[in-house]
Parts: structure tokens; sequence; C-alpha cells
């Protein structure tokens, strides 16, 4: 086995540690991450597990005296993890592509060679899974994007960017839930609601669920 | 209740942080010095976890709508209460109708007003203090505003019998040879250091990184030579928190503060360990800011010392209340 086989964990300070799979971004793998952070949030000490696209992020009660138990038991529980399907809903949301908030979207198409109907096409055609939630409150990373449209991250982050924004981060796609900072580049804008703080259960989706987006308009 | 009177920049309500909601995306919030709002709380026998309000830029003015006991704590500040002189790090009394004026910050970044019984708004998914980018906790979700009127829990009798001064967390908790107005910062590397050559990761270490006027909450901006591993990277997104020193491609280190995102994909060099993530957060625009290499096991150490000094704190204010008592 080398050691692009194994996962790789490593420290975010002493408040946290990531856990990174091994593999291709797919929903295998993905679903693996569910079932090893359904049972690490159970573990004494971890305050929250936390998915990420393909890793998990472990945040610590108290920090561990010593890492290597911690370490082993993530590697064993990795080894361990069936896929767990997570049977979530489905939404469609109406996306008004390009425009003022969407004005990367002729970049994405510079940068890729495509027409900037091909963009949206290409972008709007699958089914997307919630991986999981995180940079803001509510947002959403989606698995199933084309690679054709793959773009990377910008070089230094837009100090503001939309509310609503569909954008576009290397080979992620997703949908920003408030405005605020971001290095993605924007190719459209929804007006859904992703965010009620004063539910229980704040956040309106879910990794696991499935969103498709439909064509509203496309503007110049 | 307070009335704010006078309010430059984004001055709002934190407690220590919302730290159990990640997986909705929501990030810590909470005080960026969060050693000097528990100690404003131990000297005003208040739940350490009570609520303040962090006041990053004068001049500040308030008035007190009632009698209460109050602290302050963090940077050092000119101050005045009615008229009257007062230090930082010391606790005193107000009256109602008292007019309170924060003038100058000579040092810090970040000073911090607690008063006895906490400030009153409500719980918002476990925490009091203001999530910005959420727009919700804190006073309305937003930073303060000429006329805002906040709500003060019962204020505890005990806290106010007399005033009370404490030694500042920064002196306490001084490293030795640091110049002035330079910040070192124990950091613990991170997943992606070793993506970065020998010669880069000395330049990490021995440059001196200029805080640019674009650091905030968020995060503080660093500027110095460019740091840039040895091809490209991409991360797919993952979980970060606060203390994570991000670079993005143009080579110049980010550390993520308390409303950074929850998330990100930029490669990680290190990580401002939590001991020291306050000197941080006190640190002001256009200073200077280094970074020191340090083990795991000496971050938790880091962590012993700043529980030793708030044991110490609880144990005086605690011993002084009780002489206090029976005189």
């Amino acid at each position: 086995m080398t050691a692009h086989d194994r996962p790789r964990i490593s420290l975010l300070g002493t408040t946290a540690l990531l856990f990174e799979a091994p593999g291709t971004f797919d929903l295998p793998h993905q679903r693996r991450i569910w079932a090893l952070a359904a049972t690490a949030s159970k573990w004494p000490g971890i305050r929250e597990a936390i998915p990420g696209i393909t890793n998990l992020m472990l945040t610590f009660e108290t920090p561990p005296r010593e890492l290597e138990s911690l370490i082993a038991a993530l590697n064993d529980g990795w080894d361990e993890a069936r896929e767990r399907g997570i049977g979530g809903r489905e939404i469609t949301l109406p996306v008004t592509y390009g425009g003022e908030i969407g004005s990367s979207l002729q970049a994405v198409a510079d940068y890729t060679g495509l027409s900037v109907d091909d963009v949206v096409s290409i972008h709007a055609a699958p089914l997307y899974t919630v991986f999981a939630l995180g940079s803001h409150p509510g947002y959403c990373y989606l698995g199933g994007m084309d690679p054709r449209i793959s773009m990377p991250r910008r070089q230094t982050p837009l100090q503001r960017s939309a509310g609503g924004s569909v954008s576009i981060g290397g080979s992620q796609t997703g949908v920003s839930a408030s405005p605020g900072p971001s290095g993605w580049h924007a190719i459209g804008h929804t007006t859904w609601k992703f965010f009620d703080p004063s539910r229980a259960i704040p956040a309106a989706l879910a990794p696991g669920d499935t969103i498709r987006f439909e064509i509203e308009r496309v503007l110049p | 209740m307070i009335e704010i009177l006078t309010v430059l920049g984004p001055t709002s309500v934190q407690d220590l942080g919302r730290l159990d909601q990640y997986r909705f995306g929501v990030g810590t919030s909470g005080a960026m010095d969060d050693i000097a709002l528990r100690a404003g709380n131990i000297m005003l026998a208040n739940d350490e976890n009570a609520a303040g309000i962090e006041i990053p830029m004068m001049p500040f003015k308030l008035r007190f709508r009632q009698d209460m006991a109050f602290a302050l704590t963090g940077a050092e500040v000119e101050a005045e209460i009615g008229g009257r002189s007062i230090l930082p790090w010391w606790r005193s009394q107000a009256r109602a109708g008292d007019i309170l004026s924060l003038k100058a910050m000579p040092r810090g970044a970040r000073s911090y007003l607690t008063v006895s019984g906490g400030i009153d708004v409500p719980m918002v998914l476990g925490s009091r203090s203001t999530q910005f980018r959420g727009e919700f906790g804190g006073f309305h979700g937003r930073p303060l505003q000429p006329g805002d009127m906040l709500p003060c829990s019962t204020p505890n009798p005990a806290a106010g019998i007399g005033e009370l001064g404490i030694e500042p967390a920064d002196i306490i908790l001084a490293r030795s040879h640091v110049p002035a107005d330079d910040t070192l910062v124990r950091v613990v590397i991170a997943g992606e250091y070793e993506a970065f050559d020998g010669a880069t990761q000395e330049l990490f270490w021995r440059s001196s990184w200029k805080i640019t006027p674009q650091s905030n909450r968020y995060g503080y901006r660093l500027q110095g030579p460019a740091v840039k591993p040895i091809s490209p990277i991409e991360k797919r997104s993952h979980g970060i928190v606060p203390g994570v020193i991000q670079i993005p491609p143009n080579g110049q280190p980010i550390i993520q503060m308390r409303d950074a995102q929850t998330s990100g994909g930029y490669p990680k060099i290190a990580t401002v360990i939590r001991a020291d993530l306050w000197r941080v957060g006190q640190a002001k625009l256009g200073g200077r800011l280094r970074f020191e290499q340090t083990a795991y096991a000496d971050a938790l150490a880091a962590e012993a010392d700043v529980s030793t000094y708030l044991d110490r704190l609880r144990t005086d204010v605690r011993l002084l209340q009780e002489l206090r008592r029976c005189r």
C-alpha cells in the first residue's frame, strides 16, 4: 500500500484535527465520511465531527493529551466505514446565470474554452448532492459538478460577494447563503433561503439532500 | 440598560463564542481576546461566558441607565466615568446617568466592557455572540450604533463592593525578548507545511509580517515576502478553525480569526495556538507579527499557563470579596 492510499491526518492547532480521506472526490467516498462522522461524533472529548469534501474535521471539547490513540481510531474507523446512504430530500433552485452577481460567468467560459451557454447548461445538468455544510451559516458544498467547468480559486479572495451567489471554486460548486468574502467565481444567483437561526436545526439543507439548478434566465 | 452614545467601527456584543455549530456552517464568533473577557467577568463575579462589549475603535461613549459595577479589560485605554479617570483592568461602580468615555487606546487593539450580570441579549444557537455573516446573535445581529439600548441582567450584589484592579494578562503572560509593537505568537505546523521548501519555510519563520489594514474579526491579512508552495495547491474544502494560517496563491498569509469562514481550501502552513490567539486579537493594524514554531505538547502547556493565570484571578477576587464582607 502506498502513502497515497492512506488517509492524511493533520493538526489544526490545539482545538481541532483534520482527517483527509484518500481517493477521489465522489459520492462513495463522501458516504464513508458521513459514516465516520457519525461514529467519531460519539467519541469522548470530541465536540463535533464536521464533514468536509471527502474529509472530516474533529473539534475538541478538551484537547487530547496525546494524539496517537485518536489517530489510530480514525484510521481504523475509516477502514471500517461503510457507505452511509442518506435518503435526503430533493429541491429545485431557479438560478439567474450571469448578470451583475454572476459576473464571473464570462471568465469561466474564457478559462474553460467553452461558450457561456455551454457553461450554463453543463452547470445546470446534474443532480447535485449536498456533500457537506461549511464556510458560512447554511452554505452547502455540492458534489457532482462536471469537471469541464472547473476553474481554480481566485488568487486573492474578494472582500465581499453577494448572498445567493452560485459559484465555482476548483472542481466544486455551491450557493452562498449570505454576503461575505469569497475566493470563488460567481456565475449566477438564486433567492432561496438557506438558514434560519431561530430553528434548532438552523440550516435548511443537510448532507445527503439533492439540488437541481433550473435555468431561469441567462443575463449578459 | 446601557445607552450607546458614540461608536466607531464594528463594536459588538460578544461572549466566549458559539463553539458547537460548525456542522451548520456557523463559526465560533466570540471575543477576539477571550482572556480579557473572562478576566472582566471574573472581577464582576459573573459567569465567565457572560456577554460583554468588544470595542475596537476610539472614541466610544455610553451612558449607564442604572447603577451597576463594570470593568474594562483588554487593550490599554484612556477612559473616564463621570469626568473621573479610570484604569483598564479595573472594576468600578457606575451610577445611573454616568457617562463612560473611552478616548484613546495607546496599546492593544480591543477593549472589553463587562458589566455585573452581563449584557442580556437573547441566546441564539447557544451563544450571545454577534454572528456578523449570518446577521444573528448579539444585538440584532449587527454592530452597535448610537442610540442602541442594551439590556443588562440582574447585577450580582457581591460585585458592587468597592473597586478592584488586577494584573493585565499581557503583563503576566508576556513573552520575553519581544520588541515593543511586535507580536510574537506560537504556532503548530499544519497540513501543508511540507509543501513549502526549506528556504520558504525559513522565510515564513524569519519574517516580520506587517499587519495590513484589511485585518479584522474575519482574518488578519499579513504582508511580507511571498511564501509559496513548491507547486500550486488546491485543497478540497475542509473545516478550519480560528488561528489557522492560510496561504492564498499570492503568498501572503491570512490568519483566520473569530468570524472566519468555517471551511476553506487554501493551503495551511501553520495554526496559531489557542493560548496565543488573543495576542493576535490585540495586535494593531500596521504593527508587526512574527511566528514561532512550537510542538503540540508545548502548546498544551501554554494553555495551562493561561489557566493558571485565570485560576489565580478567580481565587484572588473571591478572597478579596470575602475579606471585604467580613470587615
